[in-house]
């Protein structure tokens, strides 16, 4: 029957189409590292950096390593996002990076386990670097998942407290507060209302104020995130219920959740100059280290102050720890250079004087212990703070996981719900946060 | 003539019929048959795009419907957008037509004017309404405060930001109207003379000579609408974000639906779960749950529209 078989023959080639199609989707990755570094190459590298001072200062890193390993060139991209990069990741290709940075470490989680970035611990043995001794405790921490050491920290960030000196004075405040109940008090202390909105507020503790993220509270109750088996520790670690009700509590405290929103929804963007604490109308921020330099060139009307963010009442004696995490690079699994990209990776994060003119340029936090204690470094004198911050043994970071960042937001996601009173039972709704985590990286894996 | 003969006559046809449809075909299988065979195939499968696809049986399915928690809010958002703005548009698109058509000075101006919004680029648009909605210092509520009148949150408050988005999705009505103006100018005046020696009200002559006259391009309006809103993304993604005061840019989480999940829609999950979470299999499934949604709001208004048709035969 020559129609049938026709039509099965149809439906065979179909078949095989989609199965080809289908297995043409699945990108192998190929962690062969045999190439010979030694050899004439061009590897691609691409970064998140946008701004053209940062711009600049990547290429003169990549020149700084161009001219110390002349046979290997190096094809530059900037201001790559995350969605990109592991779009890239996946599509491999003579275009695609040999080495990436990222700006977040909550992707490195994925990047390990998904096996996009190959695991760099055999590339340090062979290069006699142990990365326990080579980088700061919390930045040696992000860049591993289960331990596979897929990412390097390239420069780094502290989170502390910026605060409007002038306004301090005013209000008769002798120094920054150290615990959290102080840092209430001088909040309230601070705020100067004007009808229903505010003159000056204290301190903006919304979830959605720039950089006051669940993360970077809780950095500063050194929670434990997950446990040894892997599941959320959200509803175990009494440091989150106090993170969110220390939190809630300053919502409370500076005029409700309502209120705080109206205000900051009029208020200037984070990264233009007309941010609030440029401008006064906020006088205390949490941020992290760049926030310096942005406010410097804002040329604000006050004198600029910083500090580490306080700490617990029952952590006193931790104070000077903050929240760290930074810029991570990484070799592409599917590049066929590795060898040659390790070379680039090795050079831009553990080269002391490259680390320590990077940092220079770009005002982020050295990422070696070496760079930290450079006389090279050069700062204006409160740098020393997130210096000193990066450097504390006590400072704390988030853990990777195998969805990345997932679980963070969902923390947050609870947290927009605590703080605006949608959310009124904190103990069941940490629960209820710990069984949503261990479901997404259930399905995750 | 033998039967051979008729048979290869035969064959020959419907070979030159299948080389005239081909490119059809070969587009229908390539964009439309083929992908969306793969996300059937997909949504049964774990799949990250690094490791090999493996079959994970009814896990994504489970995992969309009952553990996801931003599935629920984004399908409530999408039928609410689907139900509210595609409504209202349609409805002010023909009431703007309506007008437009019985203005006799200027008519070219005013069609100027309310086609222009239409023009504007989305995100630009969006960031405009969001600077002239804000509640701390946008225009607007400086002026509904000052005339004694309640200042919504608009896109900072949960109740107020999909209404906010009709009221952007109205601003930008250029399209519909011009479909609209073209219909109403097409209705043939005698049956409006007719119905006014009869003593129609103008009420009665909308309701029985304009309405069914345009009931055909109503029902278009009012699929590709339904259609268009299922594939909202841009404008509640960038409304979220404005307001929000949260820049997504590198380093930054992925913030869903601000403010309270109120301007997540469906397609705004699929590149969450596909692109940045990698979760192809799930981001599948929210998928297919789009496509059913639009072949049952499809098929419902088709049915729909064969009531009205004949209603406009009568």
């Amino acid at each position: 029957m020559p129609g049938i078989s026709r039509k099965a023959a149809i439906a065979l080639a179909a078949s095989a189409s989609l199965a080809l199609l289908a297995t043409a989707c699945t990108g192998q990755a190929d962690s062969g590292a045999s190439d010979d570094a030694s050899k004439e190459t061009t590897l691609n590298f691409w970064h998140a950096w946008s701004a053209p001072s940062e711009v600049k200062a990547v290429k003169d890193l990549v020149a700084g390593f161009e001219k110390t390993h002349p046979r290997i060139h190096v094809n530059v991209v900037g201001n790559m996002t995350d969605d990109k990069i592991n779009q890239a990741l996946r599509t491999g290709g003579g275009k695609a990076p040999d080495v990436i940075s990222s700006f977040t470490t909550n992707s490195v989680g994925r990047f390990c386990s998904s096996g996009a970035l190959v695991d760099l611990n055999p590339f340090f043995e062979k290069s006699g670097i142990d990365p326990e001794t080579t980088f700061p405790k919390a930045m040696n921490e992000y860049t591993q998942f289960e331990g596979n050491r897929c990412a390097v920290p390239l420069l780094g960030d502290a989170y502390g407290l910026y605060y409007n000196k002038t306004a301090f004075e005013k209000a008769g405040i002798a120094a920054p507060p150290k615990t959290w109940s102080e840092f209430e008090k001088v909040a309230k202390k601070l705020t100067i209302p004007q009808g229903d909105s505010y003159k000056q507020l204290g301190f903006m503790p919304d979830y959605h104020g720039w950089e006051t993220t669940t993360e970077h509270y809780l950095g500063q109750f050194s929670p434990t995130y997950f446990d040894k088996d892997g599941t959320s520790n959200v509803a175990k670690d009494p440091a989150f219920a106090q993170a969110f009700t220390v939190q809630k509590k300053l919502v409370d405290a500076l005029g409700g959740y309502r209120k705080l929103e109206t205000y900051r929804s009029g208020l200037g963007d984070e990264w233009g100059p007309k941010h609030p604490f440029h401008t006064g109308q906020v006088a205390m921020q949490l941020d992290g280290e760049w926030r310096l330099g942005m406010a410097l060139d804002a040329k604000p009307e006050f004198e600029i102050g910083v500090a580490p963010l306080p700490v617990p009442d029952d952590q006193a004696g931790q104070y000077g720890k903050g929240y760290i995490t930074g810029t991570i690079a990484g070799i592409a699994a599917t590049s066929t250079k590795q060898n040659a990209a390790w070379e680039l990776v090795k050079y831009m994060t553990t080269d002391t004087d490259a680390v320590v003119n990077f940092s220079n340029a770009i005002h982020n936090v050295p990422s070696t212990l070496a760079a930290l204690k450079s006389p090279k470094l050069k700062y204006d004198p409160r740098f020393k703070t997130f210096l000193d911050i990066a450097a504390d043994p006590d400072s704390t970071t988030a853990p990777a996981s195998v969805n990345g960042g997932v679980y963070l937001t969902t923390i947050q996601e609870f947290g927009y719900d605590y703080e605006s009173g949608k959310a009124t039972d904190l103990k069941a709704g940490l629960k209820k946060t710990a069984r949503q985590i261990d479901t997404d990286i259930a399905q995750a894996k | 003539m033998s039967t051979y003969t008729l048979r290869a006559k035969h064959r020959r046809s419907t070979l030159r019929t299948l080389a005239f449809l081909s490119p059809w075909l070969i587009g229908f299988s390539v964009f439309f048959a083929y992908p969306l065979l793969s996300t059937v195939y997909f949504s049964f499968m774990h799949y990250d795009g690094f490791k090999p696809p493996a079959w994970s049986g009814t896990k994504n399915w489970t995992y969309v419907f009952e553990h996801y928690p931003f599935f629920w809010p984004a399908l409530r958002n999408t039928l609410w957008l689907v139900l509210v703005m595609v409504t209202l548009r349609v409805a002010f698109g023909l009431g703007v037509g309506l007008l437009i058509t019985k203005i006799k000075t200027a008519t070219g101006v005013f069609r100027t004017l309310f086609y222009l919004p239409y023009l504007a680029p989305p995100v630009a648009a969006t960031m405009a309404f969001a600077f002239l909605l804000n509640p701390g210092t946008g225009p607007v509520n400086s002026l509904l405060e000052k005339t004694g009148l309640p200042a919504p949150g608009w896109f900072n408050d949960p109740a107020w930001s999909k209404p906010a988005l009709t009221l952007l999705a109205l601003w930008g009505i250029g399209d519909l109207m011009v479909i609209f103006m073209a219909a109403l100018l097409d209705v043939p005046k005698e049956q409006y003379e007719a119905a006014e020696l009869d003593g129609a009200t103008p009420w009665q002559r909308f309701r029985y000579v304009t309405l069914p006259n345009i009931s055909p391009i109503v029902m278009f309006a009012v699929v590709t609408g339904v259609i268009q809103t299922m594939q909202y993304y841009t404008q509640p993604l960038i409304a979220g974000k404005v307001a929000s005061g949260v820049i997504q840019g590198a380093g930054t989480q992925f913030e869903p639906g601000y403010p309270d999940k109120s301007t997540l829609t469906l397609p705004q999950l699929v590149y969450n779960l596909g692109f940045q979470r990698f979760d192809y299999g799930s981001a599948c499934v929210v998928a297919l749950v789009l496509f059913a949604l639009s072949m049952a709001f499809t098929a419902l208004l088709m049915r729909r529209k064969g009531g009205l048709i004949q209603a406009g035969d009568r």
